[in-house]
């Protein structure tokens, strides 16, 4: 358990070394996001239906951002390598590292969101679902997502190669986060959608990190 | 004793060398299996299923659009499959089984989604329509390019099957999670859409007409994934004694 | 049996475009790609044959 926590202490500390990382996708978000109703214009009821298609997109991609750099700078210098020969079982420092991309690249969507779905004109009860659904969302995107770096790690034309892998993958968090959101603005409760969004989770932190793991063995290999 | 025998006369199919004169000895045979079955797959499609009442001749491209679906289905489970028994077991041929079913796999997804927007825009009058069946089945195709892609991307033949094999354990995780999330999606959307297997009356010809041309579809699937394993083969044994000794590498005419 | 001429047949009831188009893919695909497959094999062949016929010269 110590060294999950070392591990994400450690990665938390290299993102605040390298804010403009982690500020890139934040603007990345806030950008996207913005730049829908220029294009699609500014009628408040077509907007308030659009939202959460645009949100959820923009967060699946502002995710993406980051994550060819999740292992790539510890492959670089070899720490990954350490880390496989640690005593301690590698699944569990992945699981450190996913985290920390979580904190670093899909907290601060969460935060940032409602902000932007005011743009939308959402109403309150909306913006809760928004944020409780991202909450359960984000983790699931940094999961999968950890899966496509570590088999794209030191592989020719990783990034393109890494979103053709991961972003069919993040079909159905995108249908059950942006259908919770729209089952609440049609009146139908999103329970259904978030409790399955949660199931969704609950599988990929079981199976995820063992995956990851496996990929990056044969990329060491 | 006869058992472990017997095991050890399976592993022997399982390493390239043996399996490559194997290979080249079945691939005639699902060949003529698959010609025999497309003639009278194609005969029922064309002369023996009668024109139906609400469709029209236009029904007649599911006799090809559902075996695609099928086929595009069943290849990737079995390809995952082959990737699965790759790593546990380490074995070489398995990889390359994989990489030779994964083409074929992107062509009958293509096919599935080609004949079901023909189909779609004399029916529903659109070429596209976001059904739960033509939605995942763009998906599943997405996977496979995913899968072939990433295989192209990396130079290390070993590293490249393993790689591929994570990611097709992976989708094959995820592919009945993506239906059922796209059905989903779809009914809360649309309502229940007309579907392409929802013949009420789904006559007894037609049904034997999709299950030959099912049957013609698996036996070439099968004849094409053979032929390209050979080649496969060819290409990463390239410098062992065995190819060097093949009666076509001496040239000498068999 | 369904057609009365070769021209009904053909015409598909008024689906030719539709039902001509699946067909017609389905065939230039499911050929081309057995072609394929036959060609990469020669291919390689042709380059192992090449790098035997090279090692027999330049030792004999």
């Amino acid at each position: 358990m110590s060294a999950i926590i070392a591990i994400i202490r450690r990665d938390l500390l290299l993102a605040m070394r390298r804010k403009s990382e982690v500020l890139t996708a934040l603007f990345f978000f806030i950008i996207v996001v913005s730049l829908f109703p220029l294009g699609i214009g500014p009628e408040t009821a077509l907007l308030r239906k659009i939202a959460p298609g645009i949100l959820w997109v923009a967060a699946l991609l502002a995710t993406m951002l980051g994550l060819s750099r999740l292992f790539a700078p510890d492959h670089a210098d070899g720490t990954l390598e350490q880390m496989v020969l640690s005593p301690t079982p590698l699944g569990l420092l992945i699981t450190g590292k996913i985290v920390a991309h979580w904190l670093t690249t899909g907290l601060p969507l969460v935060l940032l969101a409602p902000v932007l779905g005011i743009q939308f004109d959402l109403d309150t009860g909306a913006l809760g679902i928004l944020v409780i659904a991202l909450l359960l969302g984000t983790p699931l995107l940094s999961l999968i997502g950890a899966i496509g770096a570590a088999l794209t790690l030191g592989v020719r034309g990783g990034g393109v190669l890494l979103s053709l892998l991961v972003l069919p993958l993040y079909v159905p968090t995108l249908i059950f986060g942006a259908g919770a959101m729209e089952a609440h603005i049609a009146g139908l409760g999103a329970g259904g959608h978030l409790s399955l969004l949660a199931a969704l989770l609950a599988l990929a932190v079981f199976f995820a990190p063992w995956a990851t793991t496996a990929a990056l063995r044969i990329a060491l290999e | 004793m006869n058992n472990s025998h017997k095991i050890i006369h399976w592993f022997k199919y399982a390493s390239p060398q043996s399996f490559y004169p194997l290979a080249g000895k079945l691939i005639p045979w699902f060949w003529a299996l698959a010609a025999v079955f497309a003639g009278i797959g194609l005969w029922i499609t064309f002369f023996a299923a009668p024109t139906d009442a609400q469709q029209g001749e236009g029904y007649r491209i599911i006799f090809i659009h559902v075996p695609a679906a099928w086929m595009s289905m069943f290849i990737y489970m079995v390809m995952a499959a082959w990737a699965g028994l790759g790593l546990a077991l380490n074995t070489r041929l398995s990889g390359m089984m994989a990489q030779a079913l994964a083409p074929t796999g992107a062509i009958m997804a293509f096919l599935s989604l080609w004949t079901g927007a023909l189909w779609g825009k004399p029916m529903w009058g659109a070429w596209w329509v976001w059904d739960a069946r033509l939605t995942s089945a763009l998906i599943l195709f997405f996977l496979y390019i995913g899968f072939i892609a990433l295989q192209a991307a990396i130079d290390d033949p070993r590293r490249a099957d393993k790689a591929g094999a994570i990611l097709a354990l992976v989708g094959v995780v995820n592919v009945p999670i993506i239906y059922f999330s796209v059905k989903w999606w779809n009914t809360l959307h649309q309502g229940a859409s007309v579907s392409l297997m929802k013949a009420p009356t789904m006559a007894a010809t037609m049904l034997w007409g999709m299950l030959i041309m099912s049957l013609a579809f698996w036996m070439y699937s099968i004849a094409v994934a053979l032929t390209r394993v050979r080649a496969i083969i060819l290409e990463r044994e390239a410098h062992t004694e065995w190819v060097k000794e093949l009666a076509e590498v001496k040239g000498v005419t068999p | 049996m369904n057609w009365e001429s070769p021209a009904a047949f053909f015409a598909m009831g008024g689906y030719a475009l539709y039902v001509w188009g699946s067909f017609g893919a389905c065939a230039i695909l499911l050929i081309m790609e057995p072609m394929l497959a036959v060609k990469r094999r020669t291919s390689i062949l042709r380059s192992l044959r090449r790098e035997r016929l090279a090692e027999t010269l330049e030792n004999p």
